[in-house]
């Protein structure tokens, strides 16, 4: 039996040559980079859609022009049809939920920096890693494709309801392969997460340093374990009903097709299936990604506040992981919420309007200690320090919208509404969002070794965070008047005299597009022009900055980092690092 | 023999190595168990949820099918067995112990795939389909047994191949008896899986 050193594990010599350097590579940190890039395309991609969607909730009768090319079915002459917004809505959620919020702040910053966090030379499984990405990548072109097919994309939402979603091209545009792609993608973008959790969770257990404890994990470190652990388990929920639903489709099965439906005046041969089934399959997965999505970003907060704040969060590291873990185990008894309208029992509605109660107690808890922790601190105002901020403030507002929705009786007049879109938009959208900012200025120099512009940052801040509440603040209360979600255009109902609010939305939203043109370009500029970063620019703890920016191909230069306290330790305003100062050769 | 070293000093444990002795390949198929488990179950729960939701599911399997069924079950829990001969002698460097054990596992699982599949042709035969059902049931039993057992063939037809594999490199050389073992935990795994879907599928579908 060979000895199995953490450090031995993980080493290969530096690879040669610009395809196994940048393309194929199983460096950790190269595959980070690669995932960060992946996501920020696919974020550019899923704004421009929202702009098109808001253009046209804002003005019913202007014509895209470019549009009129890309889909000539879907846009005739660069009017949307109602179905063609419905695809861009579809794709808009399908792109911004996976391969946005899951992938940049799980896949993205804990590929590059979980290894070096616990000190290891890679990831536990190198190849996999890489596999992991590539896959991912496949599925995003999967994606992506059903713009360019006839068929154009599929209109079922990224939720994919049965049965619209599972009994082909009679249900409309974009139900036939665009549906398919689309079911494909989002199978093969489940495998790729399932490998990329069990990589991160056997890399925290197996590779961690000397004397780096589960008590001196860093937060961010503990926030990628934990949602490993709920990846591992939900997605693995969602690959099978993904492929049930193909089955249903190309297959002729009827698992989630009732009999006796009629569409476009056509009986289908189905019967005896149910769509209910579909529902709790996807919301059995969907639920625990939402906090898939929320998880790495508490941690994120989490990883980055103390340095800012130049002290430990109250509490230290326990509440937050115990929250967290509360979290993630609660977030797999609560789906039912998705479901009150559903069609369900009511009794179990009543059930489910518990546990989903429950789970704000620790989700309360996590942003108390980061709003706590900032009485009598030394805050030091960066860009990352104020991303962090407005996390916080975002969080609670999307959260307050909660417990209005989680009460059965309220919600079945919310559902349906945009107060429902402002809800998640704060809470899973905005919030992560504004962690993965946090994250993102926050370790670009050790990314690519160079600062980004701070004036930039903070401008990009304050008018990314003003625009946001005006967008998302205003969808909520254009719910309470009854505006219903998903809607192409309010022209002949009730909605009309909302069309002021609404037009006021999509500048708003416009706007918000713009302002991050602002953060494009201080990404480009700082990549190629910004100043030289020292090691720790941020005075942080924790083995990220304690090696070189961007760290050399081994992580540590061959240094046995050995870790003597948690990440949260601060002398006044000095830090101290996890390592001791002497530097010893590797091979002890 | 697998320890991870532990250095006490003023009070704190210093971990040099994996901090619970768990090999990373050992730990990963378990992960890799975790989540397979996990889709099993979503498959089987839609499974559970057709036949009750349905008025006329109807047990349409006879005496024959689940004799068949019997034998695939004794022949998959033997190669369990097998499998963990083979664990043991690559433990304890017998190479052609190993080899005949490994071989005796692949076998059974090639055995158990083959009589698996002529149970399914001969169904196809009788006109069952993934949307049809011959004897005038629901629809949802040929969908949800091709499903389920497909899903558990393509399990066992893998781990075949996966074994051909181990077993090729463990005799080049490449491989050691912790790769064997790691096929192995996947092999029980699939040999459990089979537990749950014979008294599921066959069983509760039996004539009477």
């Amino acid at each position: 039996m060979h000895n199995m050193s953490a450090h031995a594990a993980a080493h290969h010599a530096p690879p040669h040559g610009f395809i196994r350097k940048y393309v194929f590579s199983v460096d950790h940190k190269v595959i980070g980079i690669q995932y960060t890039t992946l996501s920020l395309v696919a974020a550019f991609i899923g704004m421009a859609l929202s702009w098109v969607m808001r253009i046209h909730l804002g003005w019913p009768t202007a014509a895209i022009p470019f549009l009129g090319r890309l889909s000539p079915n879907g846009a005739p002459g660069g009017l949307l049809t109602p179905e063609y917004y419905l695809s861009l809505m579809t794709m808009h959620g399908t792109i911004m939920a996976f391969f946005v919020l899951t992938a940049a702040p799980m896949a993205g910053f804990g590929n590059f920096m979980l290894p070096i966090q616990v000190g290891a030379a890679d990831m536990a499984f190198p190849r996999l890693n890489m596999a992991s990405f590539w896959v991912t990548f496949v599925g995003f072109v999967l994606a992506c494709a059903t713009f360019v097919i006839p068929d154009g994309p599929p209109l079922s939402g990224w939720t994919a309801y049965a049965p619209l979603s599972a009994v082909g091209s009679e249900a409309g545009p974009g139900q036939g392969w665009g549906q398919n792609l689309w079911g494909l993608s989002i199978a093969v973008f489940c495998v790729a997460s399932l490998l990329g959790s069990l990589n991160f969770i056997v890399t925290t257990i197996d590779l961690r340093t000397k004397g780096m404890t589960l008590s001196r994990l860093p937060l961010s470190t503990w926030a990628w374990f934990i949602n490993a652990w709920v990846s591992l388990l939900a997605f693995a929920v969602l690959l099978p009903t993904c492929l049930l639903l193909v089955l249903d489709r190309l297959g002729g099965t009827s698992f989630f097709i009732p009999g006796g439906l009629v569409m476009n005046d056509k009986m289908l041969p189905h019967s005896g299936g149910s769509p209910l089934l579909f529902q709790h399959l996807f919301w059995f997965f969907g639920h625990p990604e939402v906090y898939i999505i929320i998880l790495p970003a508490f941690g994120i907060v989490a990883h980055v506040m103390p340095t800012f704040i130049r002290k430990p969060l109250v509490g230290g590291w326990k509440v937050i992981t115990y929250a967290m873990a509360a979290i993630g185990a609660l977030s797999f008894v609560v789906w039912g919420h998705h479901m009150f309208v559903s069609g369900m029992s009511p009794y179990m509605a009543m059930v489910f309007s518990v546990p989903t109660l429950i789970i704000t107690i620790p989700s309360v808890i996590a942003v108390l200690v980061f709003a706590a922790s900032l009485y009598g601190a030394n805050i030091r105002f960066t860009t990352p320090m104020l991303f962090c901020l407005g996390f916080i403030s975002l969080f609670i507002s999307g959260g307050i919208g909660g417990f209005f929705l989680a009460q059965p009786a309220v919600d079945s007049y919310l559902h349906a509404t945009s107060f429902v879109v402002g809800h998640f938009h704060f809470t899973m959208g905005l919030s992560a969002i504004f962690a993965t900012f946090a994250g993102f200025y926050y370790w670009f120099p050790k990314l690519w070794g160079r600062m980004m512009n701070e004036t930039l940052g903070k401008v990009h801040f304050w008018l990314t965070f003003v625009c946001v509440y005006l967008v998302f603040m205003t969808m909520h209360l254009m719910g309470f008047t009854g505006a219903v979600r998903r809607y192409s255009a309010f022209v002949d109902d009730f909605m009309v005299p909302l069309m002021p609010t609404n037009r006021f939305i999509s500048v708003a939203a416009l706007l918000l597009g713009a302002v991050q043109f602002i953060f494009l370009y201080n990404v480009i500029w700082s990549r190629f022009k910004g100043p030289k970063a020292p090691d720790n620019p941020w005075q942080a703890t924790t083995l990220e900055w304690d090696t070189t920016s961007p760290p050399p191909f081994d992580n540590f230069g061959g240094r046995q980092m050995t870790v003597h306290h948690g990440p949260m330790e601060y002398d006044g305003d000095a830090s101290v690092m996890q390592t001791s100062t002497e530097k010893s050769i590797a091979g002890t | 023999m697998n320890q991870p070293e532990l250095t006490m000093s003023t009070g704190e444990v210093l971990m040099e190595g994996s901090p619970y002795g768990i090999e990373k390949k050992k730990l990963g198929i378990w992960l890799f168990i975790v989540s397979d488990a996990c889709t099993f179950a979503t498959f089987l729960f839609g499974y559970g949820y057709m036949r009750v939701g349905s008025k006329n599911w109807g047990t349409p399997f006879e005496f024959p099918t689940i004799l068949n069924g019997i034998v695939m079950t004794f022949i998959l829990l033997s190669s369990s067995l097998t499998m963990l001969a083979a664990v043991r002698a690559t433990q304890a460097v017998q190479k052609a112990s190993a080899n005949k054990w490994l071989g005796l596992t692949m076998l059974l699982g090639t055995v158990f795939a083959i009589l698996h599949l002529r149970e399914w042709f001969k169904m196809i035969g009788e006109g069952w389909r993934l949307f049809h059902n011959p004897t005038g049931g629901a629809a949802q039993f040929g969908a949800t047994f091709f499903s389920v057992t497909g899903l558990h063939l393509a399990h066992v037809i893998c781990g075949v191949l996966a074994l051909l594999f181990i077993t090729r490199g463990y005799n080049r050389g490449r491989y050691d008896s912790s790769h064997v073992e790691t096929a192995g935990l996947y092999w029980h795994f699939v040999d459990l899986v089979w537990m749950f879907v014979f008294p599921m599928m066959y069983l509760m579908n039996a004539a009477r």
